[in-house]
């Protein structure tokens, strides 16, 4: 019974513990974080405008910030901005998704057969390191300038990553864990989908974030390459702007394709967080 | 399940098993020609100086690594075991750690998390069943590796296999606790004990722990480590640690216990 009351104000502690640290200024923390950003993109806009300023290039090849965000800004107004912006997303999400099943399965095999880790294990790691643009003219040879070519690149610049995440996460996996999942009574596959797939969580997740890096960096090659007649993309809108001499549109464009990088990388950085706070792994 | 072969006169039996760490010239020998054997339904208590295997002794039994030499067997009952660490899964709520003892059985979901309830309140952690292990303090996560190894023990697929019931194999389970604690758990373990027929065998510094627990109290040699002496325990049930026969016996057994620990200071 003492022991009870001792539970209950453990209970109790634990529980102002975990509110107070909730409450702690949202706010205060999200300003933390934004200020250090905020400081960083008004340095890079104003040593954008002394280059354009110092007149080492002509104002029609180099646009300052000011022409470039007024013409950004008219473009987000037009349907066809959208348009290139969607059908862009469509294809890293596509390639993407195929990336992740392709390095799933590929990882998990490679991971629980000793044979094929021989046999595969150097290789993947080589085609992580293999620029994946090398793989263009082979895919465009073999599927012609269509979406399967650029598709054909995203996976095999991805997938690597991603099975290399899921090979070292099951590499990684507490000793302890898995002899915990044996005594359980786990065998095989048992012990693979409730002790060592789990284990490995935060490694594949750094694995599919480093795999969307090369995803996009993939795409973006792809869409230059390939330009598929009345379809527009972001990349073909740069190789069109680049035509076109169209300076403010080229680096509008371009900023864009950073936005868009850095947003999706937030994700998987709150992804990754969220679960360290579950997991308990945060560093103090 | 068939009809298991199951041993009546012993739970676990150790013969003659030794256990080589590493290769050649520069293995150690952790275990040496070890023989010993629990009963169904007895509770051995485990003593050795730090490093003398017995760690290494409770995961041959387990089964999770292979004697260099020896038998060894368990009869083909159900063996549980509590790590010296809490070996909890950092990704499963406390309720779900100890819903993984229930994986073998055949119930549903619900039915498993009130049972892992049930064996939370013994453990006295009913209200953390939500809780991550890594929110709690040590000690109550030694708590919950108890609480899961308990259910296992009395889990229905290890009493249906066989007429005797499961082995259970404790590390220095109480080790992060404090007296008090301790006596409650003590008490909790020998009804669940009793109530199930556990064979237990468990590993303790604890001198007095060990009297107060055990049926027979087996002292270990170190490097490498064989079984020096047997005490059986004949002091009526329940004991008290504090009592004056358990500090009596717990004296004598310290006494030969420091002997070995000597033999070994150079
Ligand atoms: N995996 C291993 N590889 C090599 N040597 C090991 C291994 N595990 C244990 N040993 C050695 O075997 C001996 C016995 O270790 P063990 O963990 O069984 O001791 P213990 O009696 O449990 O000690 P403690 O009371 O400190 O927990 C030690 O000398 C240790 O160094
Ligand atoms: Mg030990």
């Amino acid at each position: 019974m003492a022991v009870d009351t001792h539970a209950r104000q453990l209970a109790g502690l634990d529980a102002l513990e975990l509110a107070g640290e909730q409450r702690a200024g949202v706010a205060s923390r999200a300003w933390a974080r934004l200020w250090p950003m905020l400081t960083a993109v008004a340095l890079v806009l104003v040593a954008w405008e002394l280059v354009v300023l110092s007149g080492r290039w002509p104002e029609y090849v180099f646009a300052g910030p000011i022409t470039t965000f007024q013409d950004l800004g008219h473009r987000l107004g037009d349907p066809e901005f959208y348009q290139a912006v969607a059908t862009t997303m469509r294809r890293a999400v596509t390639g993407f998704a195929l990336a992740m099943l392709v390095g799933l399965i590929v990882g998990a095999a490679v991971s629980r057969v000793k044979v094929l880790r021989a046999a595969f294990g150097a290789l993947i790691t080589g085609l992580q390191t293999m620029p994946s643009i090398a793989w263009f003219p082979f895919a465009i040879l073999l599927f012609g300038l269509t979406e399967s070519a650029i598709t054909f690149v995203v996976i095999l610049g991805a997938a690597p990553s991603i099975a290399n995440g899921l090979i070292t996460g099951v590499d990684y996996t507490p000793p302890l864990l898995l002899r915990a999942g044996h005594v359980l009574g786990f065998r095989r596959l048992q012990l693979y989908r409730h002790v060592i797939l789990p284990a490995s969580l935060p490694s594949f997740l750094a694995g599919l974030k480093q795999g969307w890096a090369f995803a996009w960096r993939s795409l973006m090659a792809g869409e230059l390459l390939v330009i598929i007649a009345y379809q527009s993309s972001l990349g073909e809108q740069l190789a069109i702007s680049r035509e076109l001499s169209d300076s403010p549109g080229l680096i509008g464009t371009m900023i864009v394709i950073l936005v868009i990088g850095i947003v999706i990388d937030m994700l998987f950085e709150a992804a990754d967080s969220a679960l360290r706070r579950r997991w308990g792994l945060n560093p103090v | 399940m068939t009809t298991q072969v199951v041993d009546r006169t012993t739970a676990v039996r150790l013969e003659a098993v030794s256990k080589v760490y590493g290769h050649g010239g520069n293995g150690l020998l952790a275990l040496d020609k070890v023989s010993l054997s629990v009963r169904p339904g007895e509770f051995v208590c485990l003593l050795g100086a730090s490093g003398c295997g017995k760690s290494t002794l409770l995961s041959l039994v387990a089964g999770l690594d292979r004697p260099t030499q020896g038998e060894i067997s368990t009869a083909g009952r159900q063996v549980a075991m509590m790590f010296q660490e809490p070996a909890l899964f950092p990704w499963l709520t406390v309720s779900a750690n100890v819903e993984m003892a229930f994986r073998a059985d055949n119930l549903a979901k619900r039915e498993r998390r009130i049972r892992a309830g049930e064996f939370l309140e013994m453990v006295h952690l009913g209200g953390f069943g939500k809780k991550r292990p890594h929110e709690l303090s040590g000690g109550m996560r030694q708590r919950v590796a108890l609480a899961r190894a308990l259910a296992q023990s009395s889990s229905s697929s290890s009493s249906s296999s066989s007429e005797g019931g499961a082995v259970l194999l404790m590390d220095e389970p109480f080790g992060a606790l404090d007296a008090m604690t301790r006596d409650l758990l003590h008490d909790e373990l020998e009804r669940i004990w009793r109530e199930q027929a556990l064979s237990v065998l468990f590993v303790t510094h604890n001198v007095r722990e060990a009297v107060r627990l055990g049926d027979r109290v087996v002292l270990l040699s170190s490097r490498p480590g064989s079984v020096v002496e047997e005490f059986p325990v004949e002091l009526a049930r329940p004991r008290r640690t504090d009592s004056a026969e358990v500090a009596g016996l717990a004296a004598t057994i310290t006494d030969r216990l420091k002997e070995e620990v000597l033999r070994h200071g150079h």
